[in-house]
């Protein structure tokens, strides 16, 4: 397992798209930063955080969506799955290395923060509670990214049904707004992704989200790892 | 070493393989040969664990390759159709990989070393993988497999790619390496088993159709009685003149025609020697012989009736007439 994950972090490094991922991620959240802080002279981080959670959409696709597919279509799947490791130790590593250069990036694009402290008195709680909740997101996406990638031997196709998923989930709690349906309404703020992020953006450390955020994880790590246990039987 | 039984797999309704089943002893080097389809590389996936059947077993060395598959897969080196190169490595990085991939324990770089002496890629070890010949990659792929030395290897169509001096390589590789291994190799390419494997193993359309050693089928190859015979003159007479010679069975006119002379194909009862009779028989009526050649039937006829026949070894019976 644990080559699959240190091959799989270097060839995101051997391969452009790692650069790719690191560059946009951290022009996107220094130019956010810049604008809804320093140039709107406040301390405040919500804005910030909202733009880098919409952000999301179009990043994660970009670390997730070769993971698998492109495996399955160069066929190197096979020296995986005839190796001894277990389609459990396979996944989980796969995803740990997509999740470690995210995590990676977050940390780096944190160093925006000093500069508010050099200015003003921001609330390091809220700034940390934020960063928890983001990171959490992140991880509940890229499982599901991963997820997609197990399905298709595209990268094009998984990336694109990426986009979609991750776009719908963030934006449920606003569809919501025009349902007037009740039990409509109740399952689908159940499913949403944003509403439960805002009480992390109010400070609030919401256990019941973590939760949440946690088990979607785990729950489309576990699908993918049945998706190849399906597909063995197909 | 693996044992299978009753293998059968479906894709869909299409039925890849059904009701496989042989056993092989260590040491030995089963060819598995059949036709584009015939589901070579489907039990080959299954046996190595990339692909599971709808029923039957997988034991390699005892060990079941769906209830206890990391013991098992262990014991494999499996080169699939492709060889599953990542084109952004490089070839010691890549096989610096899969031997951390496989946890192996023998000492890692002596080791590398050694198999990249073995399949001859030591002088692209820092090249990237993505710039390599298919030839190479095939022999990486190679290398892969060997990485660990598992005491099974599975090779499917491992000459694929490479040109000719390359194959002569790859095959004495493989018998080098059947001295102390397991080796199943699948081809549609019938000299290769012959110069080869020891067993072999015959599948058309998901069935086993023969399964024996390959002198048994190389033994009807060497038993021609066939003859291929140029003689100058009428047809008709020299059909008459050859119908006349006893222990003759069969006497057939070949289409083709050049000038005076013609071709006929003569086939003689088992155990007898019929070429002198024929030529005294010839030359009695005037008819000049050209030319008289052994007709050999290679694995290719023998294959093709097996087929035909239902696995049958074609001894007594006439043989097909050798595809063109």
């Amino acid at each position: 397992m644990f080559a699959i994950y240190k091959r799989e972090l270097r060839s995101f490094f051997t391969t452009p798209i790692g650069y790719i991922f690191c560059a946009i991620f951290l022009c996107f959240s220094a130019g956010v930063f810049c604008y809804s802080t320093l140039y709107q002279m406040s301390a405040d981080t919500t804005t910030y955080f909202t733009a880098m959670l919409f952000s999301l959409v179009i990043l994660v696709p970009l670390l997730s969506m070769r993971s698998f597919s492109e495996e399955r279509k160069t066929k190197t799947e096979q020296l995986l799955l005839s190796a001894p490791v277990s389609l459990t130790g396979m996944v989980m590593a796969k995803f740990l290395a997509s999740y470690t250069v995210f995590f990676g990036c977050t940390l780096v694009s944190s160093l925006n923060f000093i500069i508010l402290y050099t200015h003003a008195e921001p609330k390091t709680a809220l700034i940390l509670c934020n960063l928890a909740a983001f990171l959490l997101v992140g991880m509940a996406f890229l499982a599901i990214g991963i997820f997609i990638s197990a399905m298709t031997e595209s990268q094009l196709a998984a990336s694109v049904i990426t986009v979609a998923t991750l776009l719908v989930l963030l934006l449920i709690s606003m569809l919501n707004s025009l349902i007037s349906v009740s039990w409509i309404r109740f399952l689908l703020s159940g499913l949403s992704v944003f509403s439960r992020y805002q009480n992390f953006s109010n400070g609030i450390f919401d256990v019941a989200a973590l939760v949440y955020y946690l088990s979607l994880t785990a729950l489309f790590l576990f699908l993918t790892v049945r998706v190849f246990d399906r597909r063995r039987y197909a | 070493m693996i044992k299978i039984e009753h293998l059968t797999k479906s894709y869909g309704t299409h039925r890849a393989i059904s009701d496989v089943s042989f056993e092989i002893k260590e040491g030995e080097i089963v060819g598995f040969l059949g036709p584009n389809g015939a589901g070579k590389s489907t039990t080959m996936n299954i046996l190595t664990g990339c692909l599971s059947s709808d029923a039957g077993d997988v034991l390699v060395n005892g060990l079941d390759i769906l209830k206890n598959p990391i013991e098992a897969k262990k014991l494999i080196g499996y080169l699939p159709e492709q060889p599953p190169v990542y084109p952004e490595m490089t070839v010691s990085e890549y096989l610096g990989f899969v031997y951390d991939l496989k946890h192996c324990t023998l000492p890692k770089r002596e080791h590398i070393d050694e198999i990249c002496d073995v399949v001859r890629i030591a002088d692209v070890k820092n090249r990237l993988i993505g710039n390599l010949s298919k030839g190479y990659r095939q022999r990486v792929g190679i290398a892969e497999a060997l990485v660990g030395n598992p005491p099974v290897l599975i090779f499917d169509e491992p000459t694929v790619g490479l040109d000719p001096k390359q194959i002569i390589e790859v095959r004495n590789l493989l018998r080098t390496l059947g001295k102390n291994h397991t080796v199943i190799l699948s081809t549609h390419i019938l000299p290769e088993v012959q110069a080869i494997c020891g067993r072999l193993i015959v599948i058309d359309n998901g069935r086993i159709i023969a399964d024996r050693p390959t002198d048994e089928l190389t033994r009807v190859i060497r038993d021609s009685r066939r003859y291929r015979i140029r003689v100058a003159g009428p047809v008709n007479e020299v059909l008459a003149a050859l119908r006349g010679v006893g222990g003759i069975r069969r006497v057939e006119a070949e289409t083709d025609r050049d000038g005076e002379a013609s071709t006929f194909l003569l086939e003689s009862a088992a155990g007898t020697d019929v070429r002198r009779a024929v030529f005294f028989a010839l030359s009695e009526k005037g008819l000049p012989i050209y030319g008289l050649e052994p007709v050999g039937r290679d694995l290719e006829d023998v294959f093709l009736q097996l087929i035909e026949n239902g696995g049958e070894l074609p001894a007594e019976k006439p043989a097909a007439r050798r595809r063109k």
